[in-house]
């Protein structure tokens, strides 16, 4: 380095960002982006400013880089491969060496990772599909403010996925009536109800008014059915200082539970929030309103499994991430695998369910996957399949549009829940059977059949948009 | 839907898990006590008087079952359970070491009233 005297002037990238060679080290954090070059710009080069516009470079060589060891800090494209099925686009990986983020911020990865570079001209489209983070990036981390297994034991949940559902018509209630609405869904047998996301303090309902009634609606339902119950109080609002003033009185009221939207609010708000509720010992939700304006596009954008995984180091105990089988975008092999990020200690590399990296966990705690968006009573053996025990499954109009009512479709959910959880148990085909198990499960539940037959028509099928790039 | 042809819900208490559900057949229990040896975890029994049934802690029968792969065994158990305390809830617990939690835990019989 200090041989070379400094010139000034525009160097290829790939000079000094392409290296080939290269091995990463374990507490590199490594990115895979899907790079679509504007026509006639060679791949390397391409790759190569990828790495160098999210770590140290510039368009042009500066004399102050003499100044330090770019050597150590800079980002690296080590690898390229094809993307199976489109010859426009490929994979470039990128390695960064971990003293170019600071502890405990997706805040700092994410600003850097997919900060101009998405705007650089060279590019046509690029997406950032997967990160590895290194167990030493991991242990900065906060994580979720409790994770699975406390929740589970504050909560007495075992052995099945819990049930809830978002309070209905989402705007223009009244703070008494949606507690009503709440009251009624709980009473009914599900374990949580949830405030729409875009609930926040409106003028036909203010924050404090449904907090109070919601608060006695949680009490009045746990005294009567002798289970835990819970209402995630929405706190996401415009100021910091706001949402912590609603954190504070949803605490006050007895919810065991709070919401946040993590990306309409922010990742800095977001682990603030989960700090707070760590040191307060309050379980928060998370919602991704604006998920699908960043993730949706095959080409361009972040792939959901990476807003997942930065959302586990920011902090959050439930996270939604689409049914697969309702009314939402989803395939079933890319959502089990950010599922599994999720929700697991290790994930290995797994490109059939578009895991690009080994991730470590390491003791950071599990987060519960949210299944919610036009599901209903017919979808029950499927979603508990798919998603296992450790999910909470979300009926909003699914309970709410039963014909007698919220306690009815509550009660329906819950007999078609363990009826399909006990089938599971005792070894049965449940998505095969489905049919068989509901309809036995009903003969004790007028409920559950006057749901089927509501039901039994409605199907979400349409082909997936971002489809896993498979041969 | 009519006034008259409409139901009403009544409210329950239910305790958890399979509290929605007929309850469990001794055939249906034992399946279910298979499904907990057969995950590897730890069958254990607990029990509680209904007025105290909201505690996080009931008492336990004994102590968990450890390495018990025999299911007549904890099937026994339960109605030794059930015989020494009839007034109480009686409920079995798959106990998982790698979560640290409980794999299946259900009321197996309702205190006689």
């Amino acid at each position: 380095m200090s041989s070379k005297g400094y010139q000034a002037g525009v160097k290829e990238y790939r000079e000094k960002y392409w290296t080939p060679d290269y091995v990463p080290l374990d507490t590199d954090l490594l990115a895979c982006f899907k790079c679509t070059g504007q026509p006639g710009v060679p791949r390397e080069e391409v790759a190569a400013a990828v790495a160098a516009e999210s770590s140290t470079g510039t368009w042009s060589t500066v004399w102050s880089e003499l100044l330090t060891d770019m050597e150590f800090y800079k980002g690296r494209a080590y690898r390229i491969e094809d993307v199976p099925g489109d010859s426009e686009s490929f994979y470039a990986f990128i390695a960064y060496p971990i003293d170019l983020f600071e502890e405990g911020s997706v805040v700092n990865v994410l600003t850097s990772l997919v900060g101009n570079v998405f705007g650089f001209k060279a590019l046509k489209h690029l997406r950032l599909e997967d990160i590895r983070f290194p167990i030493a990036y991991i242990k900065t981390c906060g994580g979720p403010p409790a994770g699975i297994q406390v929740e589970r034991d504050r909560l007495s949940k075992y052995g099945r996925p819990m049930l809830g559902a978002t309070i209905k018509p989402k705007l223009g209630l009244s703070a008494k009536n949606y507690g009503r609405a709440v009251y009624e869904c709980l009473r009914g047998g599900l374990d949580m109800t949830k405030d729409d996301e875009n609930v926040n303090s409106q003028p036909f309902m203010r924050w404090r008014d449904r907090f109070e009634f919601v608060g006695e609606a949680i009490q009045k339902a746990e005294q009567e059915t002798g289970e835990k119950k819970g209402h995630y109080l929405n706190v996401t609002a415009s100021t910091p200082e706001e949402m912590y003033k609603r954190a504070e009185f949803a605490k006050e009221v007895g919810s065991p539970i709070l919401m946040h939207d993590f990306l309409t609010g922010g990742f800095t708000a977001n682990t603030g929030l989960a700090n707070w509720c760590r040191e307060n010992g309050m379980l928060l939700h998370i919602h991704r309103a604006m998920h699908a304006v960043i993730d949706r596009h095959p080409k361009h954008g972040i792939h959901f499994r990476v807003l997942a995984k930065c959302l586990r180091l920011s902090g959050g105990d439930h996270l939604h991430t689409g049914t697969v089988v309702g009314k939402l975008e989803g395939d079933r092999n890319s959502t089990l695998g950010f599922v599994d990020q999720l929700r697991e200690s290790f994930v290995p590399e797994d490109r059939s369910r578009g895991v690009f990296f080994d991730q470590d966990w390491g003791s950071l705690p599990g987060v519960f996957a949210v299944a919610s968006g036009g599901i209903h009573i017919w979808h029950m053996p499927a979603l508990v399949t798919i998603f296992g025990d450790d999910s909470m499954l979300q009926f909003g109009g699914g309970t709410q549009g039963h014909p007698w009512g919220n306690a009815a479709g509550a009660a329906a959910n819950r007999v078609a829940l363990e009826a399909s959880v006990k089938a599971r148990n005792e070894g049965r085909q449940i998505e095969k059977e489905a049919r068989d198990i509901l309809t036995e499960a009903a003969k004790h539940s007028p409920e559950l059949a006057i749901a089927m037959e509501t039901w039994k028509e409605i199907k979400f099928e349409f082909e997936t948009v971002d489809k896993l790039d498979v041969a | 839907m009519t006034t008259s042809s409409m139901g009403d819900f009544q409210t329950a208490q239910t305790l958890e898990t399979f509290g929605f559900i007929p309850k469990l057949t001794a055939d249906e229990v034992n399946a279910q006590i298979a499904y907990i040896i057969a995950n590897g975890w730890t069958p254990a029994i607990e029990h509680e008087h209904p007025s105290q049934s909201s505690n996080h802690y009931w008492t336990m029968w004994k102590l968990p079952f450890f390495g018990e792969d025999n299911i007549n065994n904890v099937l026994a158990e339960l109605d030794n359970c059930r015989r020494s305390y009839p007034d109480h809830h009686v409920r079995l617990i798959g106990y998982d070491n790698y979560s640290q939690s409980q794999g299946s835990c259900f009321v197996v019989y309702e205190a006689r009233s």
